[in-house]
C-alpha cells in the first residue's frame, strides 16, 4: 500500500485543439503548441525543465524515425535528456509514467512529458496494416480486431444491444463540453448514432473513435514544485503498467488479466478498496462505445457481467452519474494515437485541479486515467488526487 | 534449432515493400523557406541576436525560444564539409554520382545539406565556392534546388528526361507553400523464419502444422517457434487437420486496403483448428453472414491444386460444416480451460 | 540514490539472421541472462526493452517480440522505440524508487532485411534533409572530413582505431570484424566506402541482440559473484541539424560523462576499459576526445573498445546496450575494476549515454 519514491504532481497541463488535420503546424508546432501550454499552466519556462518524456505510436504514422531526434530543439531540450517512449496504444499513458517515474526516483526536479500524433500525415489505416508477406490480410485495422471480443461480451452478459450507442451518445455530447475535443456533433441524435452503418458487426460507425491529428503535454514536478505552485496541482497518488501476450490458450480476451492486476496494484497503492465510491471521476480508452462497460467491469468499477447496467442507469454521465466516464468526451471523441494515453491522463488531472471547465465534476478530489494498447495487452493507469498521498 | 523436414537450399523469400506519400503541413517558418525555394530563392530564419539558420530553424536550440523572422540570403557559398557518393542512393534526387555537402550560404551562419554537382570526387574540395542550380519547375521542395555547382561554371545541367536548369530562379508569383509532399518508400527482403518456412511448404501440400509447447502440450499455430506464454522454445512441429471451429469473429464492412478481391461485407473469424489451442484469423463464406456464429463447425475450402503455393492464402475461406455446434462455452479460448488443463 | 548492479548478460551477434526472427532470438538469450542467476519471469520486477518498427517494416514489431518474455501472468513492462541503453536507463530509473528489486533489460535489431543506410536516412529533418536521402555512411563521412580537416586527428591514426578495434576483437564470439595481425596499412588500403571513410572506418553492420539484468543492493550481491556497480549514469542530446552543431565535439557525451562522472565520484579517465558506440573511426574518436579518455591512443591509460567496440560489431538499436554488457563484462571477470560504456543515438553522435561502472 502507498507509493514509494518522491511525491509527485502535475503541475500544469497542454493540449492542442484535436481536429482530423492539423494543416497550419509543422510537427514541432504541433508538439510546442501543447508544450507551451502545460509550461504557461505550470508557469515555467523551458529553462525550469530538467528533461523530456515524449511518446507516441508507430514512427509510421509520419515516417519520421525517432522522432525525439528532429525534435529536440523543438522541445527546448538541447543539453538535456530526452527519451521515447512506445507501447502502441497506450503509449500516451506510458509515457506519463515513465516521467512521473524520474520525480519518484528523484532523478529530476521537473519533467515535461508530450504524446503527440500527426497521422493526417499519412493514413492511419495504411500505418495500422501495413503488409505481411505470405500471411492472409484479413484484418480492416483495429475495430476488426476488437470486435469479436465486444461480441464475446455481449453474448456473455446478455446486455441490450443499445449499450454501446449509449456510450457513444454520451461521449459524443459530453464532448461539446471540451473546447479541445475532435468532434463537436451538436446536432447528433440518439437515433443517429443508432442508424449509422455497421463497420465492424457489432461495431457502427457512430461507434467508433475518429483519426485526428493532435498533442497533450504535462508538466510534472516533485514536491517540494507542487507545494510552491500558486495554482492548484494533481498529486499521483498510484501508478501501475501491465503488459501480457496477445494469443495464447485459454486467454481472456474481454477482460484479460493484465488489465484487472493493473488496476488492482494502481488502486492499492492508492489506498482505494472500493473504486466505484472513491473514485469520482473516471478517464478511460474507449475507442470503440462497448470498451466502456467491459472495462468498468475489468478495472472493479462493476461486477462481472454488470457493467453494461452503469451505462443503461446513467451512472456514467456527467449530468447526475455518480461515477462519470470520459467527460472530456474521450477517445471516441478525439483519437490522435499517440496522445489519446496521456489526455486520459491529463484530463484526470484537470478534474481534480478543478481546471475541467464546461466538462468538470463538480468537488472532483480523485480521478482515474487509463490507457490499453496493442491487442488489449498493454496497460497504464495512474489515480491522482486533489489531496497529497 | 527447428527440425525441417525436407532441405531446400532456397529459402521462401517475398519483397516487402512499405511506400507512401507522405503529406507534411510545413507552418510558417518551414513554409517560408520552402516558398522560397519555389522561387528560386533561400531564405533562412534569423534570431534575435541576428544569427541566420539556413535552412530555418523554428526554434532557437540554446533557448527553446521560437523563431520567426525570415530573412533572405544568398544562392552562393562555400563548402565547409563534403562527401561522395557512389552510387546515388535509391529514393534520392540524383541519378548519377554526386557529391553531398554542408554548403554555408553567404549571409548564413549555418551551412545545409545538399547535392553538388560536379564530374568526379577529385572536383570536390573544402572552401570550393558553390552556386545553386535551380530546377525550371519548382513547387516549393528542397529538389526545388538541383543541387549546386562550382561558382562561375556553366551551369546548364543536362538533368533526367532532358531537363535543363537555370542559376538564377525566377520569383514564380503565388500562395505560400504550406505543405509538402515526401514520398518514402522502403524495401525490405520479408524470410520468414526456420518455423514458418516449413509452415508454408507444408500448406503447398495442404497440409496445416502446428507448434506444440514442450511445457504443456498447448499446440499454436502458425507456429512461431516459440510458446508465447512461458518464453521457450517450441520446436516440436504436429500436423492439424484442417477442420476447426469458429472462435469468435466479425462482420466487416470496410474494404481492406490492397484486398479489392475481397467484397464486403464479410465475416473475418479466429479460426480454431482441431487440435490447436489458438486460433488464427481466417475468412469464413459458404453460408449467410447471419448463419455464423461462435462455435460453429468449419472446414477448409482451398484452392484447385495448380493454384496451391507455399501460403496460408492457399485456403480460400472456411466453410460451415454442418456439424453440431461447439458449445459457446468451450469454444474458442475458452476450449483450454474447458479442456482441464494444467494451467486452466 | 540506490545501488543498482549489473548481474548478469547475454549477447549474440551475426552478420545476418536469415531464417530466425526476434522472437526466436530473443528466447534463448532470455532465459541465458535470467538462468545465469537463476531467475525465472516471476522474480523480474520490471522488463523493458528496445527495438525499432522501421528495422522490420512493421507498425508494432516490439508486441511480437514481448514473447519471448513469456509475459503470463502479466507483467510490468514498457518499451522504448530507441536503443536499448536508453531502455536499460528507464529500467534503472525504475529499480531508483524502491519498488522493484530486479529488472530486466532487452534489445534487439535485424536490420540486414534493409538498406540499413537508407533507412536511417528517416531519422533526418523530414522537410529540408531526408527528401534528399542522405545514407548514414554519408552523413558519418560528412562528419569525419571535419574532423580530418580540424588537424584533430590524421587518417593513420584513424586507421590505428580500426587496426585497434580489429585486433581486440580477437576471440569475441561476437564481433563480426576481427583480425590479429591487421595493420594501418591494410585499413588505408581498403576501399573508400563514403569519402573519407573506408570499410573499416565504418562500425561494421549485425544483426542481434543483448539482454541485461539489473538487481538493487543486497538482491545484487545475493545474486552473483561480483556485482557491476551503476555508480553514475546520465544521457544528452545536442541540437538535431548537422550545420547547427560543431560535428567534431560531441557536446552531449562530454556533458553526459560530467554528469555520469557526479554521481559516481570518479571520472572519465579514471577508469580502466571504456566500451564506445561509434559508427565511425571518426567518431570514435571524436567520443574519446570529449569524455576525456585521450584521443586516439590509450595514452591516459584507459583501454577503449577491448571487445572491439561497436565498430567490430554494431547491431543497431542494440549496439549501446551491449556496449554496457560487454563493458560489466570487463568488470565481472576481473579484468577491470571500473567502466565506462557509452551509448549513441541520431546522426552524427546527436545523442549520448555514458554509464560508469565499478566492479564489488
Amino acid at each position: 500500500m502507498g507509493t514509494l519514491g518522491e511525491r509527485t504532481a502535475v503541475l500544469g497541463v497542454g493540449q492542442t485543439k484535436y481536429q482530423s488535420t492539423r494543416g497550419d503546424v509543422s510537427i514541432a508546432g504541433l508538439v510546442r503548441e501543447a508544450g507551451l501550454r502545460a509550461l504557461e499552466d505550470a508557469a515555467c519556462t523551458w529553462a525550469d525543465i530538467d528533461a523530456v518524456v515524449i511518446g507516441k505510436a508507430p514512427d509510421f504514422f509520419e515516417g519520421l524515425m525517432m522522432p525525439e531526434l528532429f525534435l529536440a530543439d523543438a522541445l527546448g531540450c538541447v543539453g538535456k535528456p530526452i527519451l521515447r517512449v512506445h507501447t502502441a496504444g497506450s503509449v500516451g499513458g506510458s509515457t506519463a509514467l515513465v516521467a512521473a517515474s524520474l520525480i519518484q526516483g528523484r532523478i529530476h526536479r521537473r519533467v515535461l512529458t508530450i504524446g503527440f500524433e500527426k497521422q493526417s500525415e499519412s493514413n492511419a489505416t495504411w500505418a495500422l496494416s501495413l503488409p505481411q508477406p505470405f500471411s492472409v490480410s484479413i484484418n480492416a485495422g483495429a475495430g476488426g480486431y476488437f470486435s469479436p471480443i465486444i461480441r464475446r461480451y455481449m453474448a456473455r452478459s446478455g446486455a441490450p444491444e443499445l449499450i454501446g450507442c449509449m456510450v457513444a451518445f454520451k461521449d459524443r455530447q459530453q464532448a461539446l463540453r471540451n473546447p479541445y475535443a475532435h468532434l463537436h456533433q451538436a446536432d447528433l441524435t440518439f437515433d443517429q448514432v443508432v442508424e449509422a452503418p455497421m463497420l465492424w458487426d457489432p461495431i457502427r460507425f457512430s461507434e467508433t473513435c475518429p483519426s485526428s491529428d493532435g498533442a497533450c503535454a504535462m508538466v510534472l514536478g516533485d514536491e517540494a514544485a507542487g507545494d510552491a505552485a500558486e495554482g492548484p496541482v494533481a498529486w499521483v497518488h498510484g501508478t501501475a503498467m501491465r503488459s501480457e501476450a496477445n494469443n495464447f490458450p485459454g486467454r481472456d480476451e474481454v477482460s484479460p488479466q493484465a488489465s484487472r492486476d493493473c488496476a488492482a496494484e494502481v488502486f492499492d497503492k492508492a489506498g482505494i478498496t472500493d473504486p466505484r465510491s472513491e473514485i469520482d471521476v473516471v478517464e478511460m480508452y474507449v475507442p470503440f462505445s462497448w470498451y466502456e462497460p467491459m472495462w468498468l467491469e475489468s478495472l472493479g468499477f462493476a461486477e462481472r457481467d454488470r457493467g453494461w447496467r452503469m451505462v443503461e442507469d446513467g451512472s456514467t454521465n456527467l449530468d447526475g452519474g455518480d461515477l462519470p466516464v470520459n467527460c472530456s468526451g474521450g477517445v471516441l471523441s478525439s483519437n490522435p494515437i499517440g496522445a489519446s494515453g496521456m489526455i486520459r491522463f491529463a484530463e484526470a488531472a484537470l478534474q481534480v485541479r478543478g481546471m475541467a471547465g464546461n466538462h468538470q465534476v463538480e468537488g472532483a478530489r480523485r480521478a482515474f486515467g487509463h490507457a490499453y494498447g496493442g491487442g488489449a495487452q498493454y496497460f497504464a493507469m495512474w489515480v491522482v488526487g486533489a489531496d497529497k498521498p | 534449432m527447428v527440425t525441417v523436414g525436407s532441405v531446400d537450399p532456397a529459402p521462401l523469400r517475398a519483397d516487402l515493400v512499405i511506400e507512401y506519400p507522405f503529406t507534411r503541413t510545413t507552418g510558417p517558418v518551414v513554409g517560408a523557406f520552402m516558398t522560397g525555394l519555389r522561387d528560386g530563392r533561400i531564405v533562412g530564419s534569423r534570431r534575435a541576436d541576428g544569427r541566420v539558420f539556413v535552412p530555418p530553424a523554428e526554434v532557437d536550440p540554446e533557448t527553446g525560444d521560437a523563431i520567426v523572422d525570415m530573412v533572405e540570403v544568398s544562392s552562393a557559398g562555400v563548402v565547409e564539409t563534403w562527401t561522395w557518393v557512389d552510387p546515388p542512393r535509391p529514393g534520392s534526387p540524383w541519378e548519377v554520382p554526386h557529391g553531398l555537402a554542408l554548403i554555408r550560404m553567404d549571409g548564413a551562419d549555418t551551412p545545409m545539406l545538399h547535392g553538388v554537382l560536379v564530374d568526379s570526387v577529385d572536383d570536390m574540395a573544402t572552401g570550393m565556392r558553390v552556386e545553386a542550380v535551380w530546377r525550371d519547375e519548382r513547387v516549393g521542395h528542397i529538389t526545388d534546388l538541383v543541387g549546386f555547382a562550382p561558382e562561375g561554371t556553366d551551369t546548364k545541367v543536362e538533368l533526367a528526361a532532358g531537363e535543363t536548369a537555370l542559376t538564377v530562379g525566377a520569383a514564380v508569383a503565388g500562395e505560400p507553400v504550406r505543405s509538402i509532399r515526401t514520398p518514402i518508400r522502403l524495401e525490405y527482403d520479408f524470410i520468414p523464419s526456420a518455423a514458418a518456412q516449413e509452415y508454408l511448404r507444408a500448406y503447398a501440400d495442404k497440409r496445416i502444422l502446428g507448434n506444440r509447447s514442450p511445457v504443456d502440450g498447448a499446440v499454436f499455430v502458425p507456429p512461431r517457434g516459440v510458446d508465447p506464454r512461458h518464453g521457450v522454445e517450441a520446436t516440436e512441429m504436429v500436423d492439424l487437420a484442417d477442420t476447426g471451429h469458429v472462435g469468435n469473429f466479425c462482420v466487416t464492412h470496410l474494404p481492406i486496403p490492397g484486398r479489392s478481391d475481397l467484397p464486403t461485407p464479410y465475416v473475418s473469424a479466429w479460426i480454431h483448428l482441431d487440435g490447436a489451442d489458438i486460433g488464427f484469423l481466417g475468412l469464413v463464406s459458404g453460408c449467410d453472414l447471419d448463419d455464423v456464429r461462435i462455435g460453429m463447425r468449419v472446414r477448409a475450402v482451398w484452392k484447385p491444386d495448380d493454384e496451391l503455393g507455399a501460403t496460408a492464402e492457399n485456403v480460400r475461406y472456411w466453410e460451415p460444416t454442418g456439424e453440431p455446434d461447439v458449445p459457446v462455452e468451450q469454444a474458442g479460448n475458452q476450449a483450454w480451460s474447458a479442456k482441464g488443463s494444467p494451467d486452466a | 540514490m540506490r545501488e543498482v548492479a549489473v548481474v548478469s548478460s547475454a549477447i549474440h551477434q551475426v552478420k545476418a539472421l536469415t531464417l530466425t526472427t526476434d522472437v526466436q532470438l530473443m528466447v534463448p538469450l532470455i532465459n541465458e541472462a535470467r538462468d545465469a542467476v537463476g531467475l525465472t519471469q516471476a522474480d523480474i520486477g520490471f522488463t523493458c526493452s528496445g527495438s525499432s518498427d522501421f528495422l522490420a517494416g512493421q507498425g508494432f514489431s516490439f508486441v511480437q517480440t514481448l514473447d519471448a518474455v513469456g509475459a503470463f501472468p502479466p507483467i510490468a513492462e514498457s518499451h522504448v522505440e530507441m536503443d536499448g541503453a536508453f531502455a536499460l536507463y528507464e529500467a534503472w530509473v525504475k529499480l531508483q524508487i524502491g519498488e522493484v528489486d530486479i529488472a530486466l533489460v532487452y534489445s534487439y535489431g535485424k536490420s540486414s532485411p534493409g538498406s540499413r543506410r537508407d533507412v536511417l536516412a528517416v531519422q533526418l529533418d523530414p522537410y529540408a534533409v531526408a527528401p534528399l536521402w542522405p545514407d548514414a555512411h554519408s552523413v558519418a563521412a560528412l562528419q569525419a572530413r571535419l574532423l580530418l580537416e580540424s588537424g584533430a586527428v590524421t587518417v593513420e591514426e584513424l586507421a590505428a582505431i580500426a587496426v585497434r578495434s580489429q585486433r581486440n576483437a580477437v576471440g569475441n564470439p561476437n564481433a563480426l570484424r576481427a583480425s590479429p595481425d591487421i595493420t594501418v596499412d591494410d585499413v588505408l588500403a581498403g576501399a573508400v566506402v563514403a569519402d573519407p571513410l573506408r570499410a573499416s572506418d565504418l562500425a561494421a553492420e549485425a544483426d542481434g541482440g543483448c539482454v541485461v539484468v539489473l538487481a538493487a543492493g543486497d538482491r545484487a550481491r545475493d545474486l552473483c559473484e561480483r556485482p557491476v556497480w551503476i555508480r553514475g549514469i546520465d544521457h544528452r542530446i545536442d541540437a538535431h541539424g548537422l550545420g547547427v552543431r560543431d560535428l567534431t565535439l560531441a557536446a552531449s557525451a562530454a556533458l553526459a560523462a560530467g554528469k555520469a562522472a557526479e554521481r559516481a565520484g570518479f571520472a572519465a579517465d579514471a577508469v580502466d576499459v571504456a566500451e564506445l558506440h561509434a559508427a565511425s573511426t571518426a567518431q570514435a574518436h571524436v567520443l574519446a576526445t570529449a569524455m576525456g579518455l585521450g584521443g586516439t591512443t590509450s595514452g591516459n591509460g584507459v583501454r577503449i573498445d577491448p571487445s572491439g567496440g561497436s565498430l567490430a560489431a554494431d547491431t543497431l538499436m542494440a549496439a549501446g546496450l551491449v556496449r554496457i554488457a560487454e563493458a560489466a563484462r570487463w568488470v565481472s571477470g576481473g579484468d577491470a575494476d571500473r567502466a565506462l560504456a557509452h551509448a549513441s543515438s541520431g546522426p552524427c553522435l546527436q545523442q549520448n549515454m555514458v554509464c560508469l561502472l565499478e566492479g564489488e
